[in-house]
């Protein structure tokens, strides 16, 4: 639809905006909102956007659709009172204690409280207090903070295609829970957190492992390494106020080198053995043609979500440990000679946007006779906490380069936090193995960017190769579907839990957007544009690995299951 | 206990259809006089709908019960008219007899169980009370103890 509104007596056009809201803020003017999300269905709840007409009705500006000659007020005094007392009246039902929150100086709350000038709650607190939900490895949920605008049960049913949250009783007793009024950790959430990334409080909040690290680094029996993960470099510099996408890799190895991390490196490393491990692993089973389509293991998140939905999967899903995973073990191995040498016990930490891989790390397969691969993870947020918390002035902190000899990545490794990026490094080596294949720009067009399902196609010795790429698990479920259905067929398919890929991970500086992500994803696609090394097999240091600690095991890149 | 077999026959009696779920749900209810949490899962399961959507749609109709209630359950109307013809005193007496709290509402040998409710659509024979639907008017508390003592005797 087509046509023009007069908002506040100015004309805007409009054509194709979903709703008023829209138009208005495509006017300049930001009108509060809790429950509105442009990539989540509409909900309408939280009635901070509502406007008045010119006959003086009030209706909630998101659930409208705009109307030609259409003319509507926003900040007339009478609506300006009313939005103040439906803000008072969340307060009242709300712990305001906010010098002990950890959403505090990012809470959409505070913000608004602060922007509608609310400078008294009249009622007295009516908040029934409620437990908190620590149960779970990567989330804590605190319904004492939430405001019941339901972006959480969204984001995790319609996006995420898990619905490990619902709105539970009614009325004045209404809350959000898993079912059955269990924790987190009895049900079928997968830690992917991107509930906590759209939530405005802080009801939802990353399990914070702050402290671990503390002790950790003044432990002095203790060995300290780091792996950061890609998509931490594009994303910590925004709670330093830096724009999204800016990248900041020299600055952070300098921060954890001053905090007490020995040594730092990069899990794009890691990236580069998964390559490796991978492309081998897809070759074999394409010469046996058995188990395809391949589904990558990267994202801890989708291998939860495939357990559970999908346990037909099992021998589909590549076996090959995540970056992480086998970074950790690698590192484990590199330092058991010098452990025993000096007697000091090697830990390693690994920073990551993810809240899920604080769960994978402590899962059993990936504990090597009672001790961890990865002993503490920590995700971009904890990270930009430990660095204020350390006192460090970011911005001023000078750029160093990691550590050796795990000190060099392929660009094709640092693209892994990125939708696309497993599928494109994966192309990139077998396409380099078999030069025959020609047309490689069109087909990494093809794995790049936020279309919600990617297909690619390219000839390996003759015979035709299908890749797809997908991201946000709800649109997984619906291929997985499809190709067990026989209406699709893949040879190689690429999920990542969130959407747009680990650059939004659950772990990231929040609020995020389409426009964050796409930020965000072209850093990363600038540092390999502009990365010596393209390919993960021309890594020298990958081909050293191959040929001295890893000769005769290659074992640890696996995951080693027990089928009983 | 259920049987998974009754549970079948109520869905597909509905036609095994998602959008008939609370009807399904009416069905176990009456039924079972609750819905056992299990019970829950196996339906949503059956229908495709996630166990945690299902706990929110019983959770929001008070007729639904996760929990086992009594063989009476006794409704006192709290309505405007039976308000002020003192049903308050009635539901204390009940209470005090059944060893009953806000918080409890069935007894421990799952006999009774006492819900207050807005209206019953009886106000001329106010204060009002029901037990398994049956209508009982102009209730004082030495009455509705009488009752129940009859009930009792007859299990």
């Amino acid at each position: 639809m087509k046509g023009t509104m007069i908002i506040d007596g100015r004309k805007v056009e409009f054509e194709n905006e979903q709703n008023v809201l829209e138009v208005v803020r495509k006017a300049g003017i930001d009108l509060p909102t809790f429950c509105y999300h442009s990539e989540l269905s509409m909900y309408g709840a939280c009635r901070m956007c509502i406007v008045e007409d010119n006959k003086g009705g009030i209706f909630a500006s998101c659930s409208t659709l705009p109307k030609d000659g259409m003319e509507i007020f926003t900040n007339t005094p009478r609506i300006k009172k009313y939005r103040k007392n439906i803000l008072e009246l969340l307060l009242a039902n709300h712990d305001r204690d906010c010098t002990t929150c950890v959403k505090t100086g990012n809470c959409k709350l505070q913000e608004l409280s602060s922007r509608l000038c609310m400078d008294d709650v009249r009622f007295p607190n009516s908040m029934k207090e409620h437990d908190i939900d620590y149960s779970s490895l990567a989330i804590v949920r605190n319904p004492n903070k939430c405001i019941l605008c339901g972006d959480c049960v969204r984001m995790c049913e319609e996006v995420q295609g898990v619905g490990a949250l619902t709105f539970a009783y009614r009325g004045s007793k209404m809350k959000i829970t898993p079912a059955f009024n269990r924790t987190i950790s009895e049900v079928n959430c997968v830690d992917c957190g991107q509930c906590r990334a759209i939530c405005p409080t802080g009801a939802i909040t990353i399990k914070n492992q702050n402290d671990y690290f503390w002790e950790l680094v003044n432990d002095k029996t203790k060995r300290v390494v780091a792996q950061i993960a890609p998509a931490v470099r594009v994303a910590l510099g925004e709670n330093f106020g830096l724009a999204p996408g800016t990248v900041t890799i020299g600055k952070i190895i300098t921060a954890l080198k001053y905090m007490g991390v020995e040594s730092v490196f990069d899990t794009s490393f890691g990236a580069d053995l998964t390559v490796m491990a991978e492309s081998e692993e897809f070759l074999e089973r394409l010469e046996k043609n058995e188990n395809l389509p391949l589904f990558t293991s990267c994202c801890p998140a989708w291998v939860k979500y495939a357990d559970n939905n999908f346990p037909d999967l099992e021998y589909n899903i590549s076996s090959c440990k995540s970056p992480q995973q086998m970074f950790g073990s690698v590192l484990k191995k590199y330092y058991k000679e010098l452990d025993k040498e000096d007697g000091k016990e090697t830990v390693v930490i690994s920073v990551i946007p993810c809240t899920a891989k604080k769960a994978e790390a402590s899962k059993e397969e990936f504990i090597t006779d009672g001790v961890r691969d990865v002993d503490l993870v920590i995700t971009t947020q904890e990270l930009a906490m430990l660095i204020k918390d350390a006192g460090l002035m970011f911005e001023n902190l000078y750029d160093d380069s990691f550590d050796m000899p795990f000190g060099l990545s392929s660009g094709a490794g640092v693209i892994f936090g990125s939708s696309g990026g497993v599928a494109e490094a994966v192309l990139t080596r077998l396409m380099k193995q078999k030069p025959s294949v020609s047309d490689k720009e069109i087909i990494f067009n093809n794995v790049r960017g936020m279309k919600r399902v990617k297909e690619a196609n390219f000839v390996l010795d003759g015979k035709e190769v299908k890749i797809a790429v997908v991201h946000g698990l709800k649109n997984a479920s619906e291929l997985v579907k499809q190709i067990q259905n026989v209406e699709k067929t893949y040879d190689i398919v690429e999920v990542m839990a969130c959407p747009g890929g680990c650059i939004a991970g659950g772990g990231q500086p929040t609020p995020m957007d389409e426009e964050k992500r796409k930020k965000r994803a072209s850093g990363l696609y600038s540092l390999n544009r502009t990365a010596q090394i393209k390919s993960s097999e021309e890594n020298p240091l990958i081909r050293d690995l191959f040929q001295g600690l890893l000769k005769d095991d290659h074992e640890i890149l696996h995951v080693q299951k027990n089928h009983n | 206990m259920y049987s998974i077999n009754e549970i079948d026959e109520i869905i597909s009696s509905h036609g095994n259809d998602q959008s008939s779920i609370i009807a399904i749900l009416h069905d176990v209810q009456s039924k079972y006089n609750y819905i056992p949490e299990d019970c829950l899962e196996y339906i949503s399961n059956k229908l495709d709908i996630s166990p945690t959507k299902a706990f929110g749609i019983v959770t929001f109709y008070e007729n639904f019960s996760l929990e086992p209630k009594g063989r009476y359950i006794i409704k006192i109307c709290d309505g405007t008219a039976c308000h002020v013809r003192k049903s308050t005193p009635i539901l204390e007496a009940l209470k005090k007899e059944l060893k009953l709290t806000d918080g409890k509402k069935t007894t421990d040998d799952l006999m009774f169980t006492l819900e207050t409710v807005s209206c019953l659509g009886a106000c001329g024979l106010a204060p009002v009370i029901t037990i398994n639907d049956k209508v009982y008017g102009k209730m004082t508390p030495e009455h509705v103890v009488e009752l129940l003592n009859s009930l009792k005797e007859e299990k």
